[in-house]
């Protein structure tokens, strides 16, 4: 009888033991309730935050072709809470649950310096913003956004902009309300979607009809392919019928055909300075002729393009969007 | 106790004007203003008032505001400013993505982009507001003052702007619109409606824009089909500032000296202004003069009714090509009224009055082509439908409360 109890007692232990960790892990209720979390700790998505190894549950991603950020790196994760899964869209959006979180570290400098979280709650999805202490153990809630000195991976002294809560709706809005950007099935590989099925996260995998290309393979695919996915990627989020800039009527996305509505011998509508003296958003032919690739070549508040989440240029991605408008007839 | 329906309405409707919970947040200027001000603009809920101070709000970044139903108020709009010199990131100083906002009382001086945006905002009131590039008339200022758009509802009243690069206030692809009591000076186009239906633009002050009123329709816009616009009870005064738009946009191809300009659009009724001293034209209709592929637009002014203006001097100095022979072949100034000629529909304007028609024979032609000719047989037309016209009553509530 005393045996038996023991045995009971060490059964008691182990489950304890056990469930340590997942006591340790993504902490669900933050990321449903009402408020703001003050610091990045209090979701529990890191088992170790310094090193940016994730928790349990909290699955690493990277996409095709990504928003430029200074040459930040970007570390991605997505958490699906236990029991739910993610449903597939076809080239689409990926349609993640409530209580589902989208999850971004930005790390310049050898720093981690800000993560961003998107937090899909009952009432809708909900973005913010947190910034990394000194001593990289924790990052805090930083809701009006910061400014902090940063080198870019060029060797550039930027003022790096941390986006308040606002401005993270700015480029995360459709028709009002806030959405995910990244996780669209064209946007992800195929062997990542697969393996997310089969960890059970995924309904299933998406058919996706034409995938963004890698932005590492840019010189081995079209030209136009590789540039279209960077503009959608880099300008798309606001330069859609429901985005921040859709009374430019200039859209930008994946699958936009018109060549008007991609600015080709399009005169802009609010450009103010931004036009630069120059009378359409893309002449064919000619980059230096067209607003869009000035709007991207510049450093100047109320010019330069995209008007948040940069303070450098990004060289690769004006010689992609040079080479495509160079192409065009 | 049984409520009467009347007193339940009148509870109702104060319980949706100033929700229970509705607090002021006062921000002072000072150190940190940035942070302290946009987080007051984040963490705000619907009915607060984000009280702003007296003094200069010194500003990094641009602000924004997504929460319905705040107001922003300052101290008036000169004792409370917030000061972009510095300015470093954003479009703009603030935006506004929200319904039912109020702005009054502050000034918003020298953003690097426009001044005031508020994009999809609803019923949203200006009142009172300053936007002011410092340096006056200079390319390199923001494109626009005041600049809501995309929205249903816009009130525009009490403002002041000047040295905007394209408009001082710009109402663009919005309906049920206001702007009224307005005095706006110095920038390239005072006024501007584009795109937008159902504006009443009323009792503003306009002088020393490159041109004073404009009424736009443009082509491959999300909105299109601008008209039903009323220009009533203006002053439009020596709007003599040479064009300092950057060129590639519409606004830098407006000639220096022009009062009220309407391009395309169907339905404008401009009434009762007083303009004076306007050296290209004090009214200038034409047609959009750009090749465009958009088959939805109408690239011709239809229904421009002008009619009980008074008219002083200007029309002598016209900044078109061959303005200077017209002045010479019609003794000394252009007619009040000026038309480009294209299209079937002259504008409409009273028995006994001429106006000039620059005769030109198409859309996209240019003025080598022009072959003046006086008007004096008016053409009957249809007259402005009386309809709906400018923002609704309860926004003029919430700038006179």
């Amino acid at each position: 009888m005393r045996l038996l109890a023991a045995a009971l007692l060490l059964a008691g232990a182990a489950i304890a033991a056990r469930a340590e960790p997942a006591a340790q892990g993504v902490n669900a209720r933050a990321i449903v309730d009402a408020g703001y979390p003050a610091n990045l700790s209090d979701y529990g998505f890191f088992a170790d935050p310094a090193a940016q190894r994730p928790a349990g549950g909290v699955t690493p991603y990277r996409v095709q072709t990504p928003l430029w950020s200074d040459g930040a790196e970007k570390l991605r994760f997505v958490y699906v809470p236990d029991g739910k899964q993610a449903l597939a869209n076809g080239d689409g959006l990926l349609n993640l649950p409530v209580g589902s979180a989208l999850i971004k570290t930005f790390r310049l400098d050898g720093r981690l310096i800000e993560t961003r979280v998107l937090l899909h709650r009952p009432e809708g999805w909900v973005a913010l913003p947190y910034q990394w202490n000194a001593a990289q153990t924790d990052a805090r809630l930083a809701l009006a956004g910061a400014r902090l000195d940063a080198v870019t991976p060029a060797g550039e002294a930027i003022s790096y902009a941390i986006p308040n809560k606002n401005q993270c709706k700015d480029c995360h809005a459709l028709g009002g309300e806030v959405v995910p950007l990244g996780p669209k099935g064209r946007n992800l590989s195929a062997a990542w979607l697969a393996d997310f099925a089969k960890a059970g996260k995924l309904d299933r995998v998406p058919q996706v009809t034409r995938r963004v290309p890698l932005w590492e393979d840019r010189a081995k695919v079209p030209v136009a392919d590789a540039a279209r996915g960077y503009l959608d990627a880099n300008c798309a989020h606001c330069h859609n019928p429901q985005g921040a800039a859709s009374n430019s009527g200039l859209f930008l996305s994946w699958e936009v055909t018109d060549r008007t509505m991609l600015g080709i011998g399009k005169r802009p509508v609010a450009a103010g300075r931004g036009s630069g003296g120059l009378d359409f958003d893309v002449v064919p032919g000619r980059p230096e002729a067209s607003i869009l690739y000035h709007r991207m070549a510049s450093l100047e508040g109320g010019v330069s393009m995209p008007e948040l989440g940069r303070a450098s240029l990004d060289r690769d991605g004006l010689a992609i969007v040079h080479a495509w408008i160079r192409g065009l007839r | 106790m049984r409520m009467p329906a009347l007193l339940i309405a009148a509870a109702t409707a104060l319980a949706l004007a100033a929700p229970a919970h509705a607090k002021t947040i006062p921000v002072a200027a000072g150190d940190g203003a940035q942070v302290r001000l946009q987080e007051a603009l984040i963490l705000a809920e619907p009915g607060d008032v984000v009280e702003l101070g007296a003094g200069r709000f010194v500003l990094t970044d641009g602000l924004s505001l997504d929460v319905k139903g705040v107001t922003v108020r300052g101290q008036g709009m000169d004792a409370t400013v917030l000061d972009f010199s510095g300015q470093k990131g954003s479009g703009e100083g603030l935006l506004v993505t929200s319904d039912e906002v109020t702005l009054r009382d502050f000034a918003v001086e020298n953003t690097k982009g426009d001044g005031i945006k508020s994009k999809g905002a609803d019923n949203i009131v200006y009142y009172r507001v300053r936007v002011t590039w410092t340096g006056g008339a200079k390319t390199t200022n923001g494109a626009y003052g005041i600049y809501p758009v995309s929205s249903t509802g816009v009130l525009v009243d009490g403002c002041k702007v000047s040295g905007a690069s394209d408009a001082g206030i710009y109402v663009g692809q919005s309906k049920a619109i206001t702007v009224r009591y307005n005095f706006v000076e110095n920038n390239v186009a005072g006024i501007e409606i584009e795109n937008s239906r159902d504006a009443l633009v009323t009792d503003n002050f306009v002088t020393r824009n490159t041109g004073g009123i404009l009424v736009f329709d443009l082509p491959n816009l999300p909105v299109m089909g601008g008209g039903n616009t009323i220009i009533k009870n203006n002053t439009v005064f020596g709007n003599d500032t040479p064009n300092f738009a950057p060129k590639g946009n519409i606004v830098a191809g407006v000639p220096r000296g022009t009062g009220i300009m309407v391009m395309a659009n169907e339905g404008v009724w401009i009434t009762q202004n007083r303009m004076a001293d306007n050296p290209t034209a004090h009214v200038l209709i034409v047609a959009y003069p750009q090749p465009f592929t958009d088959k939805t637009y109408n690239p011709l002014p239809r229904s421009v009714v002008i009619e009980e203006n008074s008219y002083v001097g200007g029309g002598g100095e016209p900044q078109m090509p061959g303005g200077a022979q017209l002045v010479q072949m019609l003794g000394g100034r252009l007619p009040p009224v000026v038309w480009d000629g294209v299209g079937p529909n002259q504008p409409i304007v009273p028995e006994g009055m001429s106006f000039l028609s620059l005769g030109l024979p198409g859309q996209g032609v240019g003025m080598a082509e022009a072959r003046p000719v006086m008007i004096d047989e008016p053409r009957p037309g249809a007259m402005v439908a009386p309809g709906r016209f400018g923002a609704p009553a309860a926004l003029d509530a919430r700038a006179r409360p």
